[in-house]
């Protein structure tokens, strides 16, 4: 800049409101604020949608003051790995402060997305009474509320479009939540109440769907009868996406053919899901809109392959399609040769723990969506074998994948023809796949793989790591490299402290690295929080036995770690079990 | 067969004396934050009292402690080293692997080479919580129907507590016996009584009244009660371990005061059984 010329003068702050609004990302428009104060200030006042990846990243107030015009927000909070129950249940990400920042400073808050935080009624009883226009509500992977807050958001949003609750724990205490609705309220566009489990009084719901002409999804929970999903069906023949309920009921012919015509009438169907109890008897009433569907989630049901390949074999513009792995290799197969459009799969263990009998899903399947689905670049995978020929023929069919998440189930296993580590495979996949931005490991994986995914792993932004690696090189290798690295994940591996003191730099560069199960000290944490002020270095030690953690030596190891950058400094709301280390 | 006695099938700690040491740490205590004696280890002020008052007389009234081991105060089981240096702990606090070993599955035949037990890792394979609660509601009609409830290894069950603002799921298949139950519990619902609101962050409106705290001074003790497959409550403690995993559908965590009269009816229960 020249000195003293001042960009802003060019033209009105409304111009630059303008131009702003074209900017595509958060990113660049946090760029644009810092060439000038007055593009600072015209675009903090113009800045309308937010997104805080870490609830503990910002004080709610600051963020609030800094971008007065908000009418969006997305928060997330507890950290990706409480999905597998390993941060304690009381450990933080509480909705709580950010709703009554937001009910002070927001009060045109038009939608929130929340995702892994604890959300009491409270909250919800506060949302429904302080934004007056709310009209998108959606809690993804939440707890804490009941359906008597939903009765709170039901009974005073009169503006409400999206009521969208994916996999959260909600307490079932108020039957009758969805009659608060005013007989005045039309305007749902998206219904998702797929995780409740309670009753639903599906009376109140066909009224309510009746009564909304720009319904476009509609998700029962498993409580919907199949009989009552025709009468549904029946008011909403405009649906693009629907969850059925329970998709099992005594054989009736009548009851197939007013289903089977019930399903075939709502013609812009593309996005299926429920199947909860789904059994070979109704499912060919849903063939009629087979072809016209983009997105199937059959997940929860355990259809087996025959009745599987039987479906998705007539599905020909299937985009997105999350299975069990009953459909075996041979069903991947089938679903190769006929979805040519398919851009994401998630196959999910019906079998876990490796109890019942053995399911034919292996490496092969796999390799058969890698060479036909040429579109394909999202995967999620789980099986129990894995070579390294196969994934390098992945790697070779699929240079396109963005998301690569494979699971082999049991940790530490190796190629099992070579009785290699899967190293060469992995690395196959990171130095092909140049868009990469998500990776999950898994088998037996030296510090190699490490070594490539430094390397080579130039968008990587999340990868998860478990039970891999020799030692603290494996580590240094990420840290050093992966230069957009944003998320780090790491279970039960041997990373120590070097690595991370070698590389404290990058944790600020970074949303949060988080480590269970590894081999680092408490003194290396230490050392960390005093180096880095910006990072909270939360230390998470459940044991509670002995001395307290202030007076544990510095070779105490460290249970998990959970750090973060943040101008917050360190949170007030730490329960027993968590320190943040100064 | 007779009902069966309490303490024989709880596992005590051969010698007592041997965990002594860990035992001062974790009993639980009533008392205003900031009262502990200074031995206690814990930032956070009062622990739940789940535990009864020394003077406790055996009655129709019993509270969950008395059930799991006479009139001592909750004791934390001794902690097992191995399991937790090999690093594979998780939330759970002793850290203890539990579970079938599972029978390694090789299509191809191959050998296991892991040298580690087949044992269930806590949090793997990465399934989310909501997937598991899912799918062990909904079990599947496999091929294999002859096994009846799906291999999914786990049995969620809801926990709730009067007066906590919502309640939470345990997995009773990662306990082996009472005393593991009663640790995780106190655990997840610490964070309700009145020492750790305070550092929990909450507000006024989700913490126990003051009415409720003063109830707490006073002394009047939770129990834990449970309901069964014939939809009737029970306290929890009467049966051996596996009888009550396999016949608990819900836990509830009620006022003392409320158990009046559940005790007598579980021990006929059972007698009518027998």
């Amino acid at each position: 800049m020249v000195g003293g010329f001042r960009w802003a003068a060019m033209f009105p702050d409304e111009v630059w409101e303008h131009v702003f609004s074209f900017l595509p990302a958060d990113a660049d428009r946090n760029a644009a604020a810092l060439v000038c104060r007055a593009w600072y200030r015209i675009e903090r006042r113009s800045r309308w949608r937010v997104f805080v990846g870490n609830c503990y990243a910002v004080e709610p107030a600051a963020a609030v003051r800094r971008f007065p015009e908000v009418r969006a927000a997305a928060i997330k909070g507890k950290p990706h790995f409480a999905d597998f129950n390993l941060v304690p249940s009381d450990w933080g990400g509480g909705a709580e402060a950010w709703v009554e920042a937001m009910a002070e400073g927001w009060p045109h808050l038009e939608e929130l997305r929340l995702k892994r935080m604890v959300v009491s009624d409270d909250c919800l009883e506060l949302i429904a009474r302080c934004f007056k226009n709310f009209k998108v509500l959606s809690l993804v992977s939440c707890e804490g509320f009941s359906t008597a807050g939903l009765a709170a958001i039901a009974a005073n949003c009169r503006n409400l479009r999206e009521l969208d609750l994916h996999e959260n724990e909600v307490e079932d205490n108020c039957l009758h939540w969805m009659s608060h609705f005013p007989e005045s309220f039309a305007s749902l566009v998206t219904l998702n109440i797929a995780c409740l489990e309670g009753e639903v009084n599906v009376s109140v719901l066909e009224r309510l769907i009746g009564r909304c002409p720009n319904l476009k999804t509609l998700r029962l929970n498993h409580s919907v009868p199949l009989e009552r999903l025709v009468g549904l069906l029946h008011r909403v023949p405009q649906l693009v996406d629907l969850g059925t309920g329970k998709f099992a009921a005594q054989h009736h012919p009548e009851l197939f053919s007013k289903l089977e015509s019930a399903i075939a009438g709502c013609k812009n169907l593309k996005s299926l899901s429920g199947f909860w109890e789904a059994g070979p008897t109704y499912l060919p009433a849903i063939y009629s809109v087979c072809e016209g569907l983009t997105s199937l989630n059959l997940s929860y049901a355990t259809l087996q392959g025959p009745e599987l390949i039987k479906l998705i074999s007539r599905c020909k513009n299937l985009q997105r399609l999350w299975v069990m792995d009953l459909i075996e290799d041979d069903g991947l197969i089938a679903v190769a040769a006929s979805c040519k459009l398919l851009q994401e799969l998630r196959v999910f263990p019906s079998d876990p723990y490796g109890a019942a009998q053995p399911i034919s899903l292996t490496e092969h399947g796999l390799v058969a969506i890698s060479a036909g689905c040429p579109m394909l670049h999202s995967v999620l995978y789980f099986c129990r074998q894995m070579t390294n020929a196969a994934l390098l023929t992945v790697a070779k069919n699929c240079p396109n994948f963005t998301c690569f998440r494979l699971c082999i189930m049991e940790p530490h296993t190796p190629d099992y023809i070579t009785r290699q580590p899967l190293d060469a495979g992995f690395s196959a996949i990171v130095e092909s796949c140049k868009h990469l931005r998500r990776l999950s490991l898994s088998g037996l994986l030296t510090d190699l793989v490490f070594k490539s995914i430094g390397a080579s792993a130039n968008c990587l932004e999340m990868l998860s790591v478990a039970f891999a690696g020799d030692g603290d090189a494996g580590l240094h290798y990420i840290l050093s490299g992966c230069k957009n690295l944003r998320k780090l994940e790491i279970r039960d591996c041997p990373f120590g402290d070097k690595p991370l003191l070698d590389n404290a730099a990058k944790l600020e560069t970074m949303r949060s690295l988080w480590m269970s199960s590894c081999s680092v000290t408490l003194g290396a944490c230490r050392q960390l929080a005093r180096k880095m002020p910006l990072l909270n270095v939360e230390v998470i030690n459940e044991r509670k036995r002995g001395l307290p953690l202030e007076l544990q030596p510095d070779n105490c190891p460290v249970e998990k770690l959970y750090i973060y950058r943040t101008v917050a400094g360190p949170r007030s709301d730490t329960p027993s079990c968590v320190w943040i280390l100064r | 067969m007779t009902p069966p006695l309490e303490h024989d099938y709880l596992g005590l700690p051969e010698s007592p004396g041997e965990v002594s040491g860990n035992l001062k740490d974790t009993e639980l205590r009533l008392g205003l934050p900031g009262s502990e004696s200074p031995e206690r280890f814990d930032g956070g002020g009062a622990g739940l009292t789940l535990g009864l008052p020394k003077n406790f007389v055996s009655g129709a009234k019993r509270g969950f402690s008395d059930a799991i081991d006479g009139p001592d105060a909750w004791v934390l089981p001794g902690v097992k080293g191995s399991e937790e240096e090999r690093g594979k702990g998780g939330e759970k606090a002793n850290g203890k692997l539990l579970g079938p070993p599972s029978v390694g599955k090789d299509d191809g035949g191959a050998a296991k080479v892991a040298p580690s037990p087949k044992a269930q890792v806590v949090g793997w394979p990465p399934i989310r919580s909501y997937r598991k609660n899912t799918m062990a509601a909904n079990p599947s009609k496999n091929k294999d129907d002859a096994k009846g409830k799906q291999g999914l290894e786990c049995l969620y069950v809801k926990v709730s507590m009067d007066g906590a603002p919502y309640l939470r799921k345990v997995d009773l298949k990662t306990y082996s016996n009472y005393k593991e139950l009663s640790l995780a519990l106190e655990k997840m619902f610490t964070c309700f009584t009145i020492g750790q609101c305070g550092s929990y962050g909450m507000t006024g409106r989700e913490i126990l009244t003051e009415g409720r705290v003063m109830d707490l001074l006073q002394g009047s003790e939770y129990v834990l009660t449970y309901e069964d497959k014939d939809g009737d409550w029970m306290l929890v403690g009467d049966v051996p371990w596996e009888m009550f995993t396999d016949s608990c559908r819900r836990l509830r965590i009620m006022k003392g005061s409320d158990a009046i009269g559940i005790a007598p009816r579980a021990m006929e229960k059972s007698k009518s059984r027998n």
